[in-house]
Formats: C-alpha cells, sequence, structure tokens
C-alpha cells in the first residue's frame, strides 16, 4: 500500500493515524503542507525518524521548493520524489491510501 | 496502467485540485491513462466556468478543461454534490459533466488505482 | 480483489474501504462520505466502512441536531444492514480515547484493535476517505 499524507502533523493528526494504522513494509508519501514533517530538526521528523526502518518514506520535491525549504535538510532515509516518481509510486503499489 | 483520481475540494481553497492536476499530467507523460477524474464534496467547484483567478495566476477550471480536450479525459461532477454546491449544467466549463456516484464505484473498479486528493 | 460470479460487470469483485475520520455536522464528509456509501452498496463489491479518531463520533447514539438546523442523518446507518453493508469497523482505541463504549453507539459495529484494523486496511484494494 502507498500511503499519502497531505497536511502538517502541527495542524492534523493524520500523519500520526497513518504510521499508527499503516503496515509496516508499506511507503509513506509527504504532500503538500506534509513536507514539513520531512526536515530535519523538527520535532514532526522526530516521529518519522523513529518509524524509519518501518516504512519507505518519500516526500515531493515540488512542494519542498514551493514552501521554501530547498535548502533545508531532508530527514535521512526520506527519498525526494517529483510527480513522476509520485505517479511511479502508485503503480508500484497495490493501492493508494490517502490520510486526509 | 488505468488510474482513477478523486478529487475532493474545490479550486484555490486547497491545493489538492493543483496537485490531482499534475499528478494527472504527470502520469499522462508518462503513457498512463487517466480513466476518470470525479469531483466529489467541494470538489464540484472545480467544473466552474464563472471562475475567475487574477490575471497571473493559474486558471485551475481551464486547465481541467484543456487537459480533458488534449486528452480525451472524462471529466464527472456528482450530482448531490452539485445541487448542493448550486453546479448545474449551465455553469459547467468545457469537458465536465454531471452524473452520479456510480461513476466513482465504477472508477474504483475499472481503473488499476484510484487516488484521492483532499484536505 | 477477485472473481466471483454475482460481481459487477464480468465477475470482478474488489475489496472497497471508506474510512471516516472525521466528526458529524462540523464538515460536511461525514454526510456525504455515508451517501457514498449508499451508492457503492448496489456495486456487489466487498465492502468494508471503518471508523477511527473522530470518525467514531459519527456512531454517537442521541444526536439532536434541531438547534443547529442541521439533518440528523445518524439513523442511516441502521439502513446499512439492509444494503448488505455489514462490515462496519470502529478502531477500539479511537473509541476509547473518547471515554465511549458500543453501547454508546447507534448501530452493532466490530471493533477491532489498531493491529487487527491496520491488517484489514492493508489487504484493500480501493480505499475511499475523505
Amino acid at each position: 500500500m502507498l500511503h499519502t499524507v497531505n497536511k502538517s502533523p502541527y495542524e492534523r493528526n493524520t500523519l500520526e493515524s497513518c504510521l499508527r494504522l499503516a503496515e509496516p513494509g508499506s511507503a509513506i508519501l509527504l504532500i503538500e503542507d506534509a513536507v514539513y514533517a520531512a526536515i530535519r530538526g523538527t520535532t514532526a521528523s522526530e516521529r518519522i525518524a523513529e518509524r524509519i526502518a518501518d516504512f519507505s518514506f518519500y516526500v515531493l520535491g515540488p512542494d519542498i521548493a514551493a514552501r521554501g525549504l530547498n535548502g533545508a535538510p531532508v530527514l535521512e532515509g526520506v527519498q525526494v520524489v517529483d510527480y513522476g516518481g509520485f505517479v511511479d509510486l502508485v503503480a508500484e503499489h497495490d493501492a493508494t491510501q490517502a490520510w486526509l | 496502467m488505468k488510474f482513477g483520481i478523486l478529487i475532493n475540494e474545490g479550486p484555490f481553497q486547497h491545493q489538492a485540485s493543483d496537485t490531482a492536476y499534475q499528478f494527472a499530467k504527470a502520469a499522462i507523460e508518462k503513457g498512463h491513462e487517466i480513466f476518470r477524474v470525479f469531483f466529489y464534496h467541494d470538489g464540484v467547484n472545480n467544473s466552474n466556468r464563472l471562475s475567475e483567478p487574477q490575471s497571473d495566476d493559474r486558471n485551475l477550471v481551464k486547465l481541467w478543461s484543456q487537459l480533458a480536450e488534449e486528452h480525451d479525459l472524462d471529466l464527472v461532477v456528482c450530482v448531490a454534490a452539485a445541487l448542493r454546491r448550486g453546479i448545474k449544467d449551465e455553469l459547467l466549463a468545457p469537458g465536465f459533466h454531471i452524473s452520479g456516484l456510480g461513476q466513482l464505484i465504477e472508477a474504483g473498479i475499472e481503473a488499476d488505482r484510484l487516488v484521492v486528493f483532499g484536505d | 480483489m477477485y472473481e466471483e460470479d454475482d460481481g459487477f460487470q464480468g465477475g470482478v469483485v474488489k475489496r472497497f474501504m471508506y474510512v471516516n475520520r472525521r466528526a458529524p455536522y462540523g464538515t460536511i464528509y461525514a454526510l456525504e462520505c455515508l451517501e457514498m456509501v449508499l451508492i457503492a452498496a448496489a456495486f456487489d463489491q466487498d465492502v468494508s466502512v471503518v471508523f477511527i479518531d473522530d470518525g467514531v463520533y459519527q456512531l454517537k447514539k442521541g444526536q439532536d441536531t434541531k438547534g443547529i438546523n442541521m439533518k440528523n442523518f445518524s439513523p442511516t446507518f441502521r439502513a446499512l444492514e439492509g444494503y448488505e453493508v455489514e462490515k462496519l469497523y470502529v478502531e477500539k482505541e479511537s473509541l476509547e480515547a473518547r471515554g465511549l463504549t458500543v453501547d454508546d453507539l447507534v448501530v452493532p459495529v466490530e471493533v477491532l484493535s489498531s493491529d487487527e484494523l491496520r491488517q484489514v486496511m492493508a489487504a484493500q484494494d480501493v480505499v475511499l476517505g475523505s
């Protein structure tokens, strides 16, 4: 399963719910406001770091750039993808679950 | 692969429609087929031809209409959600048409993947 | 997904899951998701409806909406069984965190722990929610 999370974890608990209910071994893609959680040195990214061994984490590059985070360090183990990569992730996984 | 796309939010208020549009474009560029784009909840507002964003900003309604025309996309606006929000046939931008929730379920059945964009 | 003779259009039956995470009335998602489930029931697919986080509040008994001038749609959950939508799952942790038990709910449900629900979710072919 590919899980998408689109809200900042400071605003909403969807990332938390996703981490609780996603099956280890699945992929989690952070898009839109959720990309903040991929930036090292934030309390939000600590939650991701704690689970880095359980999931394959991805973050949408254009959303990082849009939010002025291009120079900011992305958490190690989180892979930056573009929209083409997003499409590939959807194709590679049997189903996609959006956490809204 | 055949993709179904569900958009739950209107243009500009949320990024959902933009993200969905970029996803759809990328999918087409990679040679995939978009089986249907279904608009539900406030997503029905993406079909409003009277939308007039600022001239130096993207016009999401037109972008969807253009993508639909270029690639023969099926843009479906949910009738129940549309009626609630005052979206009727005379308001629709080119390429959009109003139909029932069954079209969304059918997309889930027929497409290889269904991706949801919302708030 | 699996093949079944009675399935829609040539026998394909997919596992559809409808995920409810939000409370009722503050937004329209609860109502419009329920409307989606009712329509979906006609397509002979393998349907589950899940309530997690604030979604469990949608099932709370005793909703009196007169004061807010909105339609109380919670009785409609009781109609789901008649539409052969019988798999209603509530996450145990979400229920308990909110001080609720199954006796507070307007319809019989299956309470699943996070671990159990995780497995059910992972097995789905199509996941819808808002």
